[in-house]
């Protein structure tokens, strides 16, 4: 007995889904599904990519169109579905490993293109599936089983990377932060182009864990107190903003899109009589 | 609000407490694992559980839906 909104988006059945206790990744995808509804597209006409690791179990999941790709390829076969079938809206769910690490060059040549994809990175910071190894978002200084002594590396903003390559739409939000998330997302949806939406997620079993965050609760309200709107955030000092992670709208532009580039190509050569 | 009602579903439920813990009118709590409305006549069905509950485990029921 779900409710309304998960009868009609998931795959009942496959539920309740294989993520931990207290792991944000559940309520990114009901968010994900709740943007869908808003943006009220008939879900036939929705296709959801994924690649491997814990955020793209989420293909499974819910009951739209899915594919289940390899490891951080998901961005590639989304590219191919929309140049395929451009009247489809094509959201990719990927995790900050799987878009950050092994589908870096997949993200930032999409970014590049402008193709009207919208990505949804479920970032909890490390590798969960496999162990809790350290990813490219893993913080500076944080533990993961392969770095015991701490990270050395500095992690990405995947946002700013996103805008940097070319994305059109970029913003952030957290699994605590749900109405703006989802609002994020519909946005996203909405938008002519490369979208991309990172969702602060959180790993209470290896991030936490390792890092000594105490509980999922603990780690939800961490969220609370240190992601700041960024819209709040201008009225605020430096000091204020010490450590602190800003979230909402990142960035927003105008340009041509891929798919109408590459029909108009095809309309000039006299390809679509 | 007479007409919504808090639905649980203890067989979705991980117990993680994340609904309890933030649920403005601490009407949950998390008993043997599971989640329980302990409260009901406080419960103001804002729906606040609902959306952050990962297991999609509780949730507002409207009548009539």
């Amino acid at each position: 007995m779900p409710s309304k909104l998960i009868e009609k988006t998931m795959r009942v059945n496959r539920l309740p889904h294989i993520w931990c206790p207290g792991c944000g990744h559940g309520i990114l995808m009901r968010d994900v599904a709740q943007a869908i509804e808003n943006c009220g597209l008939d879900p036939d006409k929705v296709v959801i990519v994924s690649g491997i690791g814990c955020s793209s179990r989420a293909a499974g999941y819910m009951n739209y169109n899915t594919l289940h790709t390899t490891h951080g390829r998901a961005i590639a076969f989304a590219t191919g579905v929309k140049l395929a079938n451009p009247e489809l809206t094509v959201i990719v769910i990927t995790g900050d490993g799987d878009a950050t690490a092994i589908g870096g060059n997949h993200l930032i040549h999409a970014c590049r293109r402008n193709i009207d994809l919208t990505v949804v990175v479920f970032n909890n910071n490390i590798y969960g599936m496999t162990g809790g190894q350290y990813s490219p978002t893993t913080p500076h200084g944080e533990k993961g089983t392969t770095a015991p002594y701490g990270n050395i590396d500095y992690n990405f903003d995947i946002p700013k990377l996103a805008e940097s390559a070319g994305a059109t739409y970029t913003a952030r939000g957290t699994a605590f932060h749900v109405p703006q998330m989802i609002k994020l997302i519909e946005n996203g949806i909405k938008h002519h182009g490369f979208s991309l939406i990172e969702g602060l997620s959180v790993c209470p079993t290896y991030y936490g864990r390792k890092n000594k965050k105490g509980s999922a609760v603990d780690m939800y309200n961490w969220q609370k107190e240190n992601c700041i709107d960024a819209a709040k955030a201008q009225k605020m000092s430096a000091e204020e903003l010490e450590g602190k992670i800003l979230t909402g709208e990142m960035s927003r532009c105008e340009k041509p899109e891929y798919t109408d580039m590459y029909m108009e190509i095809i309309r000039k050569c006299g390809g679509d009589k | 609000m007479e007409n919504k009602k808090l639905v649980i579903n203890p067989a979705w439920c991980k117990g993680c407490g994340i609904c309890a813990a933030f649920c403005p009118k601490e009407v949950l709590a998390i008993v043997h694992e599971k989640v329980q409305l302990i409260n009901e006549a406080d419960c103001i069905k804002c729906g606040l559980c609902e959306l952050r509950c990962p297991d999609y485990a509780i949730y507002i029921e409207k009548e009539g839906e």
